[in-house]
């Protein structure tokens, strides 16, 4: 099956889904959307194509926007470095990409493989390599599958460039990117180690830009009909309503460059006399049911509005706000003993055992 | 102190004159379309004295702004100047505007390279050479008004104060708005509010200048100041550059006078109109500002705008039975002619009230037909679309006392869940006047601090608070802090702490 083109209404519909994906981080789509409307109107179209159709030799590249969310409110993403990223990169490895896909499904990077498709002429691979929003590099399914990290092109507005050749492990590749991308003004594309479609088929997270379209759709069908845009989040993902309530408390702090808090949640209706407490670094990682674990990571839990249907950033956390907690189900390499190590609990500080919600 | 407030809304003119803290006199008449006769007018019933009224100040609140922006009319086309190159390159100004209305409002747009770092170190030196070339377009088409934003203005403002330098020298008269005059980090929203008040500048001091001759002929001297959004004032010279500071200055003055006739500072306020009630919440005796990207006209701005929540619920709105339904739909203006008492075909909201001797208005006789249970069924679903309100505005769990203003406030029952008491107060009809003559000069910063702990940071913000307010025309004894709020900023490097802090203090005498 040939790359179907995808049009700019269901770019729309992956903005919503993906922003829900995000699990509270990953920055809201609402500017790479606004560059895809552009882009749309020039008359562009951007393809989708089934991972499956792969060839084993064929190169991906691996796109996400790098950097503070705060510093990408005044310096607004450009698909131009997005692009560029990706063809320093060819020039790199001395090949020419396949197709491009996304590093993050979660937020805003789902939407950057579309911006250098357009501009590349190339198609975007229905994948990526989290199935959400992570804080950090080694958190993705191809660390999981200890692939090989380097090298990696990172380029900002000004013409900067710069080539992380090697790394001794996924660590160290976070914080020689991290800090180029503090120098350059803590906002850059990188474009990630590239795979290969063997990689990409057996490593990666298949169909998560089609599981993105498909919330945003039904989140929109929903508003649409006057019903509630939860259950059909629910329905369509076979997800579980973990709580419902109003924001009573948010507490947050910046350590070691994340942005780390709780938050606190009174019970409404059903819920009424019970409290959820959550714990954030960048994304919701695990939600307390009146003191006791009831979701953590890699589970997916998402906060949304409970009258809109939109997702609560843990940036826009505030007092008073009417909210639905409900849990998504990971993606199953998330789950493996390996894919524990780099993004159960432990990985985040918290001494709990995973325990699934949908165990 | 003597001080008169006025409130110029779309339908009437309120006046109310204070003295010290006592309503004296209070008035409303319609407004004008020239809105100068409607304020004379208001000014002529507040004394039935012949000699002119001696005041130390006077205050006036207006929707004209919004309204020009919402109905599209007395816009002017405007340049805008962007720095930031070769940032931001692919979302140039007016990116996310409504078609209609930047059609109207864009003039013509430049993009040029400059702008800062978060961190305060230049992107690119301003490019000068062209700005003067965007002077001599701007002198060329004839554009009175220009927008300049520049990336992170808000924690360096030098670029714009240079760019505006240039377009002040190369096109004299050319009224100019600069971003981080307005405030926040969110360059499009930034950006967006500052192109909406150069396309209200020429409105706004046009108005202003009505404001003035009213006073005028009313042979009142005194000066002159405009409400803002967060329910304090600028000195009318100032308010005239910044219209879109006005922009939600009517709910905000409506809570603030509740707060004062009440003298509450804590509470909720039910404002019950015609066709809408609005519910917000005070603290400190200000309204609880929305956290979130606000739109205006269909355009997303960052403004200090109170957070408040609309039922379709007023003394007009439509009742049917069977199945029951209160709202949305409203008669309006027009509930002297369309409701029952007083002869309509509409079974509306306040002929229920009638009917449940809630109020006096019209003749009862025809409302004598209605159902005891159709009456108390409507008032039992006009107290579950309050309370359910009501509880969506709480922030605590405990019952707060709820302060009732507006034409519609007769529908508030006495108890409520979540309410621990209903309080009406007198002069409720001319809140908005008084919520103006009030208001007090307020000075605000939002800006990244780095390498302070949150303690100093937050003294740092609050000096550069304090001194902005009395620029304002505070006074500077007195000065209150009223909001702080701290952000640390993820995957910035150095203790990063996005700080805002707001102070608050009287006016100060002449």
């Amino acid at each position: 099956m040939p790359p179907r083109p995808v049009s700019l209404d269901e770019i729309e519909s992956i903005a919503i889904g993906a922003w829900i994906l995000g699990t509270g981080g990953g920055g809201s789509p609402y500017l790479a959307l606004l560059n895809l409307r552009r882009l749309y109107r020039e008359g562009t179209v951007v393809s989708l194509m089934d991972p499956m159709e792969l060839a084993d030799d064929d190169r991906v590249a691996v796109v996400s926007n790098m950097g503070a969310p705060l510093v990408g409110q005044e310096r607004l993403t450009d698909p131009h470095t997005i692009a560029q990223a990706v063809r320093m990169m060819e020039d790199v490895i001395g090949r020419s990409f396949r197709a491009v896909m996304s590093l993050e499904i979660g937020g805003g990077n789902s939407l950057q493989p579309f911006m250098a498709a357009a501009l590349l002429g190339l198609p975007v691979v229905d994948a990526d390599c989290m199935g959400r929003a992570f804080p950090e590099a080694q958190m993705t399914s191809f660390a999981i599958h200890n692939l090989q990290m380097y090298p990696l092109t990172l380029v900002d507005v000004r013409d900067n460039a710069v080539v992380v050749a090697r790394a001794a492990s996924w660590k160290w590749m976070e914080r020689l990117s991290r800090t180029a991308c503090v120098a350059v003004g803590s906002i850059a594309s990188t474009c990630k180690a590239p795979r290969t479609g063997k990689e990409v088929k057996e490593c990666g997270i298949l169909y998560s830009t089609s599981k993105a379209l498909r919330i945003g759709l039904a989140v929109r069908a929903a508003r649409r009909a006057h019903r509630d845009p939860i259950e059909a989040v629910l329905a369509s993902e076979g997800g579980q309503r973990l709580f419902a309530g109003k924001l009573q408390d948010v507490d947050r702090r910046a350590t070691e460059g994340f942005l780390r808090g709780t938050a606190t949640i009174e019970g409404l209706d059903d819920y009424r006399g019970h409290t959820m407490r959550l714990a954030f670094q960048n994304e919701f990682a695990v939600a307390w049911l009146d003191g006791r674990p009831r979701a953590m990571t890699p589970d997916l839990i998402c906060v949304i509005d409970t009258v809109s249907g939109e997702a609560i950033g843990t940036e826009t956390l505030r007092y008073g706000q009417r909210a639905s907690v409900i849990a998504l189900p990971a993606p199953p390499v998330l789950l493996t003993p390996k894919g524990l190590e780099h993004v159960g609990p432990r990985a985040f500080g918290y001494d709990l055992d995973f325990v699934s919600v949908f165990a | 102190m003597r001080r008169i407030g006025i409130d110029v809304g779309g339908t009437n003119t309120d006046a109310v004159l204070l003295e010290n803290d006592r309503i004296v006199h209070a008035a409303k008449t319609p407004t004008t379309p020239d809105v100068t006769t409607g304020i004379v007018t208001a000014l002529g019933l507040l004394t039935t004295e012949r000699r002119a009224l001696a005041v130390d100040a006077v205050m006036i609140g207006t929707t004209h702004f919004t309204n020009a922006v919402v109905q599209r009319r007395d816009l002017t086309p405007v340049a805008a100047l962007r720095i930031g190159l070769p940032a931001s390159a692919s979302l140039p100004p007016f990116v996310d505007w409504p078609e209609d209305l930047a059609d109207l409002v864009r003039g013509e747009v430049f993009m040029v390279e400059g702008g800062h770092e978060y961190d305060g170190r230049p992107i690119l030196p301003l490019d000068t050479a062209a700005v003067r070339q965007a002077a001599k377009r701007i002198r060329e088409r004839d554009l009175g008004a220009v927008g300049i934003a520049s990336v992170f203005s808000p924690l360096n403002p030098s670029c714009e104060e240079e760019a505006a330098r240039i377009l002040q020298d190369e096109c004299p008269g050319l009224s100019i708005t600069c971003s981080h005059q307005l405030g926040r980090i969110g360059l499009l929203e930034r950006e967006n509010a500052t192109l909406l008040n150069a396309c209200l500048v020429d409105l706004a001091g046009r108005t202003t200048r009505g404001f003035i001759e009213a006073l005028e002929r009313s042979g009142i001297r005194a000066p002159l100041y405009i409400t803002q959004n967060d329910g304090t004032v600028l000195l009318a010279e100032q308010a005239r550059q910044f219209p879109v500071y006005s922009f939600a200055s009517g709910p905000t003055n409506s809570m603030r006078g509740a707060a004062f006739l009440s003298r509450r500072e804590d509470a909720l306020v039910v404002d019950v109109g015609g066709t809408t009630t609005d519910i917000g919440a005070l603290r400190h005796g200000f309204p609880r500002e929305a956290n979130n990207v606000v739109e205006v006209g269909g355009v997303r701005t960052l403004f200090r705008m109170p957070d408040l929540l609309s039922l379709g619920l007023g003394g007009g709105s439509h009742v049917t039975a069977d199945p029951l339904a209160v709202g949305p739909l409203s008669v309006g203006y027009r509930l002297t002619e369309r409701a029952r008492v007083f002869g309509g075909p509409e079974l509306t909201v306040t002929d229920i009230g009638v009917a449940a001797g809630l109020l006096e208005l019209g003749e009862r006789t025809r409302v004598a037909d209605l159902s005891k249970a159709l009456i108390e069924e409507t008032l039992e679903r006009i107290r579950d679309m309050l309370e359910e309100g009501i509880d969506r505005m709480k922030t605590e769990a405990a019952p707060v006392p709820l302060i009732a203003v507006g034409g519609g406030c007769f529908v508030i029952p006495e108890h409520l869940a979540g309410v621990s008491e209903v309080v009406h107060v007198p002069h409720q009809a001319v809140a908005n006047a008084v919520g103006a003559a009030i208001a007090q000069v307020s000075g605000e910063v939002d800006q990244i601090f780095q390498g302070l702990s949150r303690e100093e940071a937050i003294a740092k913000a609050r000096g550069i608070a304090e001194e902005r307010a009395v620029r304002a025309g505070a006074a500077p004894g007195g000065l209150k802090v009223v909001e702080v709020e701290d952000l640390p900023l993820a995957y910035l490097p150095g203790n990063s702490l996005r700080t805002r802090v707001k102070v608050v203090g009287d006016i100060a005498a002449r």
